[in-house]
């Protein structure tokens, strides 16, 4: 079932949580609803659920206005980020409250309920634990327990509010892919709220970055990280490079840096956003980029070694960080302390009267010689 | 660690008398006046004793006070549930100082209650002037004795209830409804099994303030034998008769009341602080 959100207002006082938003959630796909904390991210799932109202706006679930419907009767799956099991309660007893709860003319049998239920059990691993109680579960188990519960009326949207954010890292791994392969399997329509980038980049089809009350992209999780519509998108998506200076002669300069950048007009202060992939190190400067950094640490853990700079003659707020393969390392044999030019292949300038920004490709740029959008 | 963990001036002559202190405190201030109560209520025997409950005046006492205590108790059950139930799941304005406003009737002594009703509601009160015209006595009647005591003792129910509600949250009450629960079937499988063993140490404490007001009940009662005498009133009067033996008599039911609910009371902590994690034996649909 399809979602569509028609220019949502909510205020709490003088807070303005959600400012005139509108979204199109497509059947069937897992949204993340991306920010950090105070983007009105859960807000809207709330409204959504109908757990709040909004002050003005429509929710459509397939066509149809559900504004007015209380959420008993809106058939979704919510699972709330303490997982709010019943704690008086077994594991067996929360997962069948639902059913339990339908109007008679509509309730399985008991023994419906209990063969649903063993069902249920086997979907989430956990058979055995039918008749303990909340309190005697890990903390991965109560995930597990509260998304069985919530599937168990066979909603067709589900909606999940932060579901791994109190779990350790490697119960988090195991249960988004467990919840992505869940999802393939069933084709619900769900929405899950993260403020871990990684987390929605991973496990979504689509990536709603909201940001003050306000949606500031929507796109797929490649599109996202590839082509940033905004600033802030780029800044909450992983690590950023920014150089910001004035554009003089064609150059970006600020002190002792520069990057060439042919068609620009001179005396408009701008920002180069480097992503740490699309910047490599050298050990000399290169004719379209003069990038001094000096080598502050280097981590060797992980699939590549990262290298954290700090700039020389010329200043940003953080510092640079770039990767390296392990073979390059050990061939190019960095060291903490060396200076190094950073040499971009590709960039996103952004200038002061532009929102938007433009994408610049040295690389591109080397072999035609020509600016390219 | 089998050895003692002492703290620097821990000395052992410090604890020692320390805990002797405590020890004597306890014996003279709590332990020999109810000893005393039992041998002076029995110091006559026990056909005295058994004499003395039986009386007619005292069976009406007692059956009086437990009227009133079998109204108060549901009152302020409702009551006190609404109450929490309010000031923890909805936010409104006022709500701070209705949290506040509860605990009034702990501040004001008991007594300023009394007068307070007897203001309103007596003969010459308030409202009682337009309640007499209607044929209505409030004061020196049962209701009057309900009326205060309800007041006297209605912040122990809530008072138990805010903040174990607040500790919980409503998520669980929001799954209830997600789930399509009804407002009946959240409260009764939900939230009552919850609040389940604060409400019955909110009934306790509230069932014995309410069988040993005094100084409220004592202003609106009129103190008629027989009609308006509850048993703390009784004790007073016999006691005023020269009627020692008789007076205990009655005391001692009352601190046979307070014992009980002290039983009782340890027994609800208990249970609240084993079904914090429930045991696995407990388990099974």
């Amino acid at each position: 079932m399809s979602i569509t959100i028609e220019k949502i207002n909510k205020a709490f006082g003088q807070f303005q949580a959600l400012n005139d938003v509108s979204l199109d959630i497509p059947e069937g796909q897992l949204t993340a609803l991306l920010g950090p904390s105070g983007s009105g991210k859960t807000t809207l799932l709330r409204i959504i659920a109908g757990l709040e109202s909004s002050d003005t706006g429509r929710v459509l679930f397939g066509g149809d206005d559900v504004s007015k419907l209380h959420v008993r009767d809106r058939n979704i799956g919510f699972v709330f980020q303490h997982y709010a099991l019943f704690r008086h309660l077994t594991v067996a007893e929360n997962i069948a409250f639902g059913l339990e709860s339908l109007p008679r003319k509509q309730r399985p049998s008991k023994q419906d309920i209990r063969q649903r239920v063993d069902k249920l059990l086997e979907m989430i691993q956990l058979p055995q634990l039918a008749n303990r109680y909340p309190a005697q579960l890990s903390g991965g188990q109560k995930q597990r327990v509260a998304l069985a519960r919530a599937l168990a009326t066979q909603p067709r949207i589900l909606l999940l509010d932060e579901p791994f954010g109190a779990l350790d890292a490697k119960v988090r791994k195991d249960l988004r892919r467990w919840l992505r392969a869940l999802h393939d399997e069933y084709h619900f329509t769900s929405i899950f709220v993260t403020h871990d980038q990684e987390e929605a980049l991973e496990l979504s089809d689509q990536v709603v970055v909201m940001s003050q009350g306000k949606v500031e992209q929507v796109d797929s999780p490649t599109e996202l990280y590839a082509r940033p519509d905004s600033r802030f998108v780029f800044d909450f998506l992983g690590h950023v490079n920014v150089l910001s200076g004035v554009v003089k002669g064609q150059k970006l300069t600020q002190g002792d840096a520069w990057v060439s950048l042919p068609g620009a007009k001179s005396d408009q202060e701008a920002q180069l956003y480097l992503r740490p992939h699309e910047v490599q190190l050298s050990r000399t400067a290169n004719a379209h980029a003069r990038l001094p950094l000096r080598i502050e640490s280097i981590s060797l853990i992980g699939s590549e070694v990262r290298i954290e700079l700090q700039p020389q003659g010329w200043q940003s707020t953080e510092l640079w960080e770039t990767g390296m393969s392990h073979a390059e390392f050990a061939s190019q044999n960095p060291a903490r302390g060396e200076l190094w030019y950073a040499v971009p292949n590709v960039g996103h300038l952004f200038f002061e009267d532009s929102h938007q920004p433009k994408t610049v490709d040295w690389h591109y740029q080397n072999a035609a010689n020509a600016s390219n959008m | 660690m089998a050895g003692h963990n002492r703290r620097v001036g821990d000395q052992p002559w410090v604890r020692r008398s320390l805990i002797g202190l405590a020890l004597t405190l306890t014996v003279i201030l709590l332990v020999i006046p109810v000893v005393v109560i039992f041998t002076q209520a029995l110091s006559a025997g026990w056909t005295t004793f058994a004499g003395n409950i039986l009386d007619e005046y005292t069976l009406h006492a007692i059956g009086l006070t437990l009227f009133v205590a079998l109204l108060t108790v549901p009152l302020n059950l409702v009551f006190g549930t609404a109450l929490a139930w309010s000031v923890t799941r909805f936010r409104f304005p006022g709500r701070k100082l209705l949290i506040t406003l509860i605990d009034i009737p702990f501040a004001v002594s008991p007594v300023v209650a009394g007068l307070l009703y007897l203001l309103l509601y007596g003969r010459n009160g308030w409202l009682g002037g337009w309640l007499s015209t209607h044929d209505v006595q409030l004061m020196f009647a049962w209701p009057g004795i309900v009326m205060v005591t309800v007041f006297v003792t209605c912040p122990f129910v809530a008072r138990e209830l805010i903040p174990l509600m607040q500790q919980q949250g409503s998520e669980e009450e929001e799954a209830g409804v997600v789930l399509g629960a009804s407002g009946w079937r959240i409260f009764r499988k939900i939230t009552l099994p919850n609040i389940k063993w604060a409400l019955i140490y909110g009934v306790v404490l509230t069932n014995a303030r309410a069988v040993g007001e005094f100084g409220a009940v004592s202003v609106v009662s009129g103190n008629v034998r027989g009609q308006t005498n509850t048993l703390p009133l009784h004790v007073e009067l016999l006691y005023q008769d020269y009627n020692i033996v008789g007076a205990f008599a009655s005391a001692s039911l009352l601190a046979g009341i307070a014992i009980l609910t002290l039983v009782a009371k340890a027994f609800v902590e208990w249970k609240q602080s084993s079904s914090e994690s429930p045991a696995p034996e407990k388990g099974g649909v």
